[in-house]
């Protein structure tokens, strides 16, 4: 079921997003106050520690939570008026994945399709494309307790995309995928933008978000902390980092590169001269030309990017893999 | 329109996938079927030596019927809660799909399963003594439908509630042996004190056990019987409404 109505303008954004639950005694916050754009055929990562509201912002959109307050439109369809429309235009991937055991890949995928409310002949025809493109054909006709976890991954996914959705979630894709089965996820994740859907994915993962997002927002503690390309946000940090191999002229070099406007911060290590830069592309010429109008010469020339995590650690004083980690 | 194509694909897809498993049916008729074979001939002596008249197993098949009903569907939030578990529940919240449709699929594949268990139950029954006529045979198993209606919804809105099987068991025990009991499936409320007899008296399965009993002996005309279905059908009604309010709440 395509839907091949023109959405124009983004396709999700959302305005001060919030949920709250309520327990016994406390009220917890779970998101407060999320505000966001995401663009057609997009991949858009939603990256923070566990627990930062991640899966909650997520199960709103897919109208599986109402929001306590806020508003929010997903590919032309208001969220809270229109839950009905919404539904018909995404697919949901949860986290834990959506497959009965006792059916097969293509039971399942026929009956989601049905669900979508296509005709017996339809559903069967696109379960059997979403097999072929996600390569699960050999094991169609098995019960899925039968199959490897990359493999009920996929066909998770599959159920998400039979109806053609314009937007599609993904929570945690490739939480407890071996790095064949993730390396194949992203792929397929990449295809599904190629052929127009826009991808909202949540991870914990900084490699993930790197690697995979075009545009991303990092939320901890139930709000927003920083929002752009993985570039824009690393160059918000602290810029790039050169280190320059100078076969033992540290002093002379760092004498020279010291007061450049573009340079932020100078220091010598071990016999190399590390430099701190807005730009690294255009640093990186700029400091050969220089050099050599000293008569210096440079043995060697790296250029390092901060990571997604000092980026972290910088809007939020904790570093990410260190809470993966615990 | 919608809710019925739903419904019926939600109801085709649960019955398979329970025919591909069929330990649970045969499980779920196990005890009744051994208080047929090793309680049943005691109460037929027991009736002979009272001087009771009529047919001691006529007036016991339907009471095992009507517990092979309630647990069979009692149990039907148990399997809910491993759909739920596996997620398969939350992924079809995300469909456009009927909500009530979540609901009528399943508990039509519960009171289908009953029919065939309830079938195979009077099947056996009849080589030790029953005597029943075909007419009063459906006529049974279409007041067991208007059971497994009132049981299953109820089942599986307290499955969608409690979510887990360690809370769940305890209950549907807790809530369907009291049930049974008070309905006199085992023996006639006759013997029971004033306070036994009103509490009896105020269960609906006691005039669905009463209505069943009377139209195995093909007596039609026996108040028992419009009476037993009337509470039925409303005992249904209302258990329908409580279970798909419950899934369109919890859906969103």
């Amino acid at each position: 079921m395509a839907h091949e109505r023109p959405i124009s303008g983004p396709m999700i954004t959302t305005r001060v997003l919030r949920r709250t639950f309520k327990s016994r005694k406390t009220e917890v916050e779970a998101v407060r106050g999320v505000d966001l754009t995401v663009g057609t055929a997009e991949i858009f990562g939603f990256l923070g520690p566990n627990g930062a509201g991640k899966t909650t912002t997520l199960r709103m959109l897919a109208t599986l939570l109402t929001p306590t307050a806020g508003e929010a439109t997903i590919a032309g369809a208001d969220l809270r008026r229109e839950s009905q429309q919404v539904r018909e235009r995404i697919g949901y991937v949860p986290q834990g994945g959506s497959t009965d055991p006792s059916e097969t890949g293509r039971g399942e995928l026929v009956i989601q399709g049905r669900l979508y409310g296509m005709n017996r002949d339809d559903a069967k025809r696109r379960a059997a494309e979403v097999l072929t493109a996600l390569d699960l054909e050999a094991a169609a006709d098995r019960t899925i307790s039968t199959y490897s976890g990359g493999m009920k991954r996929r066909l998770d996914v599959g159920l998400g995309i039979v109806h053609r959705p314009a937007v599609l979630f993904l929570d945690e894709p490739t939480t407890g995928l071996d790095p064949q089965a993730r390396a194949r996820m992203w792929d397929e994740i990449r295809g599904l933008r190629e052929q127009g859907t826009t991808v909202f994915l949540t991870t914990h993962y900084l490699e993930e978000a790197d690697a995979l997002a075009d545009r991303l927002a990092i939320i901890d503690h139930g709000e927003i902390v920083a929002e752009g390309t993985a570039d824009e946000l690393k160059r918000q940090v602290a810029g790039d980092v050169v280190t320059l191999g100078v076969n033992g002229a540290t002093e002379r070099v760092l004498e020279t590169v010291r007061l450049q406007p573009f340079v932020r911060e100078a220091t010598t290590e071990d016999g190399f001269v590390r430099l701190y830069v807005e730009h690294g592309e255009t640093a990186v010429p700029q400091l050969l030309r220089l050099l050599d109008g000293a008569g210096l010469a440079a043995s060697s020339i790296a250029l390092h990017r901060p990571s997604l995590d000092d980026v972290f650690l910088r809007q939020t004083g904790r570093s990410l893999r260190d809470e993966a980690a615990a | 329109m919608k809710t019925i194509r739903d419904t019926w694909l939600i109801f085709r897809r649960s019955l398979i996938l329970t025919i591909r498993q069929p330990t649970w049916i045969f499980f779920g008729m196990m005890v009744p079927v051994l208080y047929l074979i090793l309680f049943g001939p005691l109460l037929e002596g027991a009736v002979g030596a009272a001087g009771g008249g009529g047919n001691a197993w006529n007036w016991f098949v339907p009471g095992l019927i009507v517990q092979i009903a309630i647990f069979g569907t009692a149990f039907g939030g148990f399997g809910l809660i491993a759909e739920l578990r596996y997620g398969v529940v939350e992924r079809m919240r995300v469909t456009p799909m009927s909500r009530t449709a979540m609901l009528l699929g399943r508990s039509l594949r519960d009171v289908v399963i009953l029919v065939v268990q309830a079938t195979i139950m009077i099947l056996l029954a009849i080589p030790f003594g029953l005597n029943i006529d075909p007419q009063s045979v459906l006529a049974v198993l279409g007041l067991l439908v208007l059971i497994g209606l009132s049981v299953a919804p109820l089942s599986y809105a307290a499955g969608l509630i409690l979510k887990s099987e360690d809370a769940f068991a305890p209950l549907i025990n807790a809530v369907a042996l009291p049930l049974l009991l008070l309905s006199g499936i085992l023996l006639p409320m006759t013997f029971a004190p004033d306070w036994l007899a009103f509490l009896s008296s105020i269960n609906p399965l006691t005039h669905a056990v009463d209505a069943a009993r009377a139209l195995f002996n093909g007596d039609w005309g026996n108040p028992n019987v419009i009476q037993g279905v009337a509470i039925t059908t409303i005992c249904a009604v209302i258990a329908v409404w409580i279970g798909a309010r419950t899934f369109s709440r919890s859906a969103a």
